[in-house]
């Protein structure tokens, strides 16, 4: 179980040194995508003008403040409430994300399935659980919005924050075929009959 | 009383600032209660990170989830109350609609076809109004529950046959609850409806996941039930977050209706941990939160 501080953008090897179980601080840069965003960029064939080559991303749509153009706010975004959200609905667009933009890390919650695993094998990739709900712990580890792209889809735009110190986070699948998330299921799932059987009258 | 219909907009837009920054007493002492019993390392951890984030959300005075949720107000009117009912319900509105600009909350409401996203935390038919009676004095009991959608998405309805009985929705619980994993934000509140008509199961199922922790369903076979299911859910493994251990629930939580004698419906709505609810009542002798 070692721990990795990575400065983003990260390396391929970087990434493949990663297994399940470690833990990772995230420094420098992070995106912010979720649904409408993945729908327009992949669905509906919208590109984005920032560079996700390397990066991580996670599955968010932040509470914000508009404020005036500073140093702290370069595109007029005061971040205010930033959590996630739910990774398993962005399942299908993992490979996607991968290969035409160059992502490397996905930070979320509950996990992902099969056709992730697969994309992060084939890539090099790796899923970063973060705890779903924490947002306001979370909020302390961001430091700015830097910039955002597609921001008719508010607040599902595509974010960039600079972070400072972004973890500890878990590594929950990694691109070796392991799956924390999947190691459970399997666990439950031996467990299941047992559980029924102790139920009066589910047997 | 005559119920002040400007009150009652800013008791409705408070209450939905503060059901996203305080998180309810019950659930607080759930959480004590899952620390103690966590097994496993990584679920104690998890646990110890939501703890740390309601003090953190607490001491920065920032909302404890970045989701907003689907509003929705839950209105108890009591006896010699006096009041107009649509305004009543645009006061509602309103109040939800201020509380998302004044505080720049984020809007986590669209039309469901053309996904357009009006920035108000309305739309068509939201936020949900469910407006009951009871016999309370000059009282009006103002509930406000931002329902987080990563466990909303955690529903699900099924019309049983009476032969297969009541084994059969024991069964169809634990099995959506290993299916939902960690989607749903683990350790929950299961919300189980049975009975009534569809539509009525799957608002039983809501009314369960939204009670307060250690409230025990009010006919006998439906707690005798919850308290099966809840030991039953915890057995599974699955924990917090879905990474292992104890703490897959806080409690699973029955409500029931009368139904039809070809029926045998079950439904589940999931609760996360960040079960955020407020509550306020009116009097003459003015507001007080809860």
């Amino acid at each position: 179980m070692a721990h990795h501080v990575l400065d983003m953008p990260a390396t391929e090897p970087e990434i493949r040194a990663l297994r399940i179980g470690d833990t990772v601080t995230l420094r420098r840069w992070l995106f912010g995508i979720r649904d409408a965003t993945l729908i327009h960029m992949f669905d509906r064939g919208r590109r984005t003008r920032l560079d996700l080559d390397g990066h991580a991303v996670i599955h968010t749509a932040p509470n914000v403040h508009r404020v005036p153009i500073s140093n702290e706010a370069p595109v007029g975004f005061a971040p205010f409430c930033i959590g996630t959200t739910t990774s398993m609905r962005m399942e299908r667009f993992t490979d996607a994300l991968m290969e035409r933009e160059g992502v490397r890390l996905i930070v979320g919650k509950g996990g992902m399935g099969p056709a992730t695993l697969d994309a992060f094998a084939r890539r090099g990739g790796a899923y970063l659980a973060i705890v779903g709900g924490a947002a306001a712990l979370e909020t302390t580890w961001i430091e700015t919005i830097v910039d955002v792209d597609l921001d008719d889809l508010h607040p599902e735009s595509l974010w960039q924050f600079a972070i400072r110190n972004f973890g500890p986070l878990l590594v929950g699948m990694d691109s070796h075929g392991g799956s924390l998330f999947a190691d459970v299921q399997r666990d439950v799932a031996a467990r299941r009959d047992a559980v029924i059987a102790s139920l009066e009258d589910a047997r | 009383m005559d119920l002040d219909i400007r009150e009652f907009e800013a008791v409705c837009r408070d209450l939905y600032v503060r059901a996203l920054k305080i998180l309810p007493p019950d659930i607080k002492a759930g959480f004590a209660d899952l620390q103690r019993s966590e097994t496993s390392a990584t679920g104690r951890a998890i646990l110890d990170t939501m703890v740390e984030n309601v003090a953190v959300a607490e001491r920065t005075r920032n909302i404890l989830c970045q989701d907003t949720g689907i509003p929705i107000y839950n209105i108890v009117i009591g006896a010699d109350v006096r009041y107009d009912g649509a305004a009543l319900k645009a006061a509602i509105r309103r109040g939800c609609e201020r509380a998302t600009k004044d505080f720049s909350l984020r809007s986590s409401v669209v039309h469901p076809i053309t996904r357009t996203n009006e920035q108000t935390s309305c739309g068509i038919r939201v936020p949900i109004i469910h407006i009951d009676f009871d016999d309370r004095p000059e009282t009006v009991a103002v509930e406000m529950i931002p329902k987080g959608s990563g466990s909303e998405n955690g529903s699900f309805l099924q019309m049983l046959l009476p032969s297969d009985g009541i084994g059969a929705a024991k069964r169809f619980v634990i099995d959506r609850v290993i299916e939902l994993g960690g989607r749903v934000c683990p350790p929950t509140i299961v919300g189980v409806g049975l009975g009534g008509t569809s539509d009525l199961c799957m608002h039983l199922a809501k009314v369960a996941a939204t009670r307060p922790l250690r409230s025990v369903c009010s006919d006998p076979e439906g707690a005798r039930i919850e308290a099966e299911l809840s030991r039953a859910v915890n057995e599974l493994g699955i924990g917090p977050q879905g990474l292992g251990g104890r703490s897959t629930s806080f409690a699973v939580h029955v409500e029931l209706a009368a139904t039809h004698i070809t029926q045998n419906p079950v439904a589940v709505n999931i609760q996360c941990h960040s079960a955020r609810r407020a509550r306020a009542t009116i009097t003459p002798g003015g507001i007080a939160f809860d």
